[in-house]
């Protein structure tokens, strides 16, 4: 019988022959990262009372969440990374400049096929955009993986996730993981791996991918996955990483799979997640009208280059409607310049929008929060009570297009009238 | 881990996720005491008025959906939880508990039968739950959960267990 991903990956990582779903194995990953977690790793290492580390070159420290400081206890707790970091040789230290880990390591290129990755973060999954095996644990996992190398873990059943292409018009990947997360609903493929097939992720791009993987979470997955491909070696060698510097692993044709599911792309209409959890998924259609105070174009879900260029196709030449706020927060420094260079930055700004600077923000709470009764469209993963300032206040999560025209008309607004 | 463990419970729905466990802008603390304070807060004062004067939590399906982070289960241990019952767990968050050292079953027929005040039992060695009256079988944990549930958490379990005869060796 043929294999999944996760069971050739995991058993890789282990060094044994063969894993097969149920079994637990000691998996040695490639790559710890901790985002603003990494104090509370930093602290429970002093509370070991060790200094060891297994292998600093496997540690990747991305300050995120909260940042800049804005507080002195973040200062503080910041400073605690980055003057670790440099005493212990933490080369992958990237500190408040650079952006949301998973997009920042992704760029940097260390995020390679058949790599087993380990976050502080549950969006992990994000990773199976290039091949990889990424899944998240909490800091005391994380630390002690910083110390023995290893962890264990249970090798999961596999969901086949077959999306024919191409999509419809005025849809994305993102409304591709929403129909699926209303589909299967929110505990649809709690630790499983879920594989995205069929023709739509052929040849599609890395920005879409991790969309597809990051959203995978949603579905209580442990991990995503996408076959790498041309499209994934080209992406990896524009970042210096040649194919002899990973090993691919591909699912074989007769692997065996839990379940499956199909999303139709040619049918698909855009598609909305209602508060106050992720898979309370209408089509637009049922919610369109509905007010807004706020859109939040950001998240490592859809505030990548790709997703801010869609928004700004329709923003260009339009301002947003009066009483909004547009938040914009790009995903990492790179996207930030490369937005500034192909004009897409001034886009933004000259249709009313707020910019601020790389990070997690309004998705952690970090600035963009909501009063009592307001409500705010959003780009972002997740649609929790409270998550984004007041308990009173609610989110909906859409596509960068549905985003930009929600801004525009200050309702929430089908795209589709907007494009040519 | 012989002796029963439980007390007065209480209950919740299907999918409570990571968020109203204990909400993102409190993570600035690892201290369990000061995080229970605020567990549960999206849900209002009486349900934490309840949730501090009871021993076992009871979710639902998919309990602790969301994010990855540790509080969730830490938060729990701070007021006074000694125990999660769901009817499924979200993974990071079962891992989470056991390596802070809080018991989670997986027994959905009792997590069903539970009522909305009363008390619930356990014996984690045995796999036993009683709740209403009647008892309830689940897996017991395998010894490598066990033992780090016994030692308190991943963390103890390492400082006790693992560090004191690991040498690092780079594969
Ligand atoms: S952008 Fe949001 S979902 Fe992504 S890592 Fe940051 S807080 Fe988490």
């Amino acid at each position: 019988m043929g294999k999944t991903f996760a069971e050739k990956v995991l058993a890789r990582a282990a060094g044994v022959a063969g894993a097969r779903p149920g079994e637990i194995v000691d998996v040695y990953p490639d790559l710890y990262m901790s985002h603003m977690a990494s104090w509370r790793c930093i602290r429970t290492m002093e509370k070991l009372g060790t200094d060891q580390i297994y292998d600093p070159d496997r540690i990747a420290m991305v300050m995120d969440h909260i940042s800049p400081a804005q507080t002195a206890k973040i200062a503080d707790d910041q400073r605690l990374c980055r003057e670790y970091a440099a005493r212990k040789g933490i080369k992958k230290f990237y500190d408040v400049n650079a952006g949301i880990a998973h997009v920042v390591l992704t760029e940097e290129g260390f995020i390679r096929p058949g790599m087993v990755i380990i976050g502080t973060d549950s969006h992990t999954t994000i990773y199976g955009a290039l091949g990889a095996f990424g899944t998240g644990v909490g800091f005391s996992e994380l630390t002690a993986a910083w110390v023995t190398g290893k962890l264990w873990m249970k090798v999961p059943e596999s969901l086949k996730v077959v999306i024919e292409g191409p999509l419809a018009r005025g849809t994305s990947s993102k409304d591709v993981m929403l129909k699926l997360i209303g589909d299967l609903t929110a505990d649809g493929a709690t630790y499983c791996s879920v594989e995205f097939h069929g023709s739509y992720t052929e040849g599609l791009s890395i920005s879409d991918r991790m969309t597809l993987c990051n959203l995978a979470m949603e579905l209580g997955a442990k991990n995503g996955f996408v076959r790498p491909d041309e499209t994934t070696r080209s992406y990896l060698a524009g970042r210096g990483v040649a194919p002899g510097q990973y090993g691919e692993a591909h699912p074989d044709p007769d692997a065996r799979y839990l379940k499956s599911a199909t999303i139709d792309g040619p049918s698909l209409v855009p598609q909305i997640a209602c508060p106050h959890t992720v898979d309370n998924v209408k089509p637009i259609d049922q919610v369109a009208g509905t007010k807004v105070n706020q859109v939040f174009i950001g998240s490592c879900a859809n505030a990548k280059y790709e997703d801010l260029v869609e928004a700004a196709k329709i923003l260009k030449g339009r301002k947003i409607a009066p009483g909004v706020r547009l938040l914009v927060s790009p995903a990492s420094k790179d996207i930030v310049a490369r937005t500034v260079k192909d004009g897409t930055y001034s886009v933004f700004l000259e249709a009313g929008a707020l910019i601020t600077n790389p990070g997690c923000s309004a998705c952690a709470g970090d600035g963009g929060v909501m009063a009592d009764g307001e409500v705010t469209l959003s780009t972002a993963n997740r649609n929790f009570q409270g998550r984004m300032g007041s308990y009173k206040a609610e989110i909906y999560l859409g596509s960068p297009a549905v985003a930009a025209a929600t801004a525009i008309r200050g309702v929430i607004s089908d795209p589709r009238e907007f494009l040519p | 881990m012989t002796e029963k463990i439980g007390g007065r419970l209480i209950k919740f729905g299907d999918n409570v996720n990571t968020d109203v466990i204990i909400p993102g802008r409190y993570l600035v603390s690892i201290d369990p005491q000061e995080l229970g304070k605020h567990a549960f807060e999206p849900l209002g004062p009486e349900v934490q008025k309840r949730l501090w004067s009871s021993q076992v939590v009871v979710g639902g399906k998919n309990f602790g959906c969301g994010s990855a982070r540790e509080q969730a289960a830490s938060c729990l241990i701070g007021c006074g939880i000694k125990a999660v019952v769901a009817k499924s767990f979200s993974r990071v968050f079962f891992r989470n508990c056991i390596n802070t050292g809080l018991p989670a079953v997986e027994c959905p027929d009792a997590a069903a039968a539970a009522p909305e005040e009363g008390e619930m039992w356990m014996d984690l060695e045995r796999g036993m739950i009683e709740v209403g009256g009647k008892s309830f079988r689940f897996a017991p944990y395998p010894e490598s959960l066990k033992q780090i549930l016994e030692a308190g958490g991943l963390i103890p379990y390492l400082a006790k267990y693992v560090l004191p005869q690991q040498q690092v060796v780079k594969r």
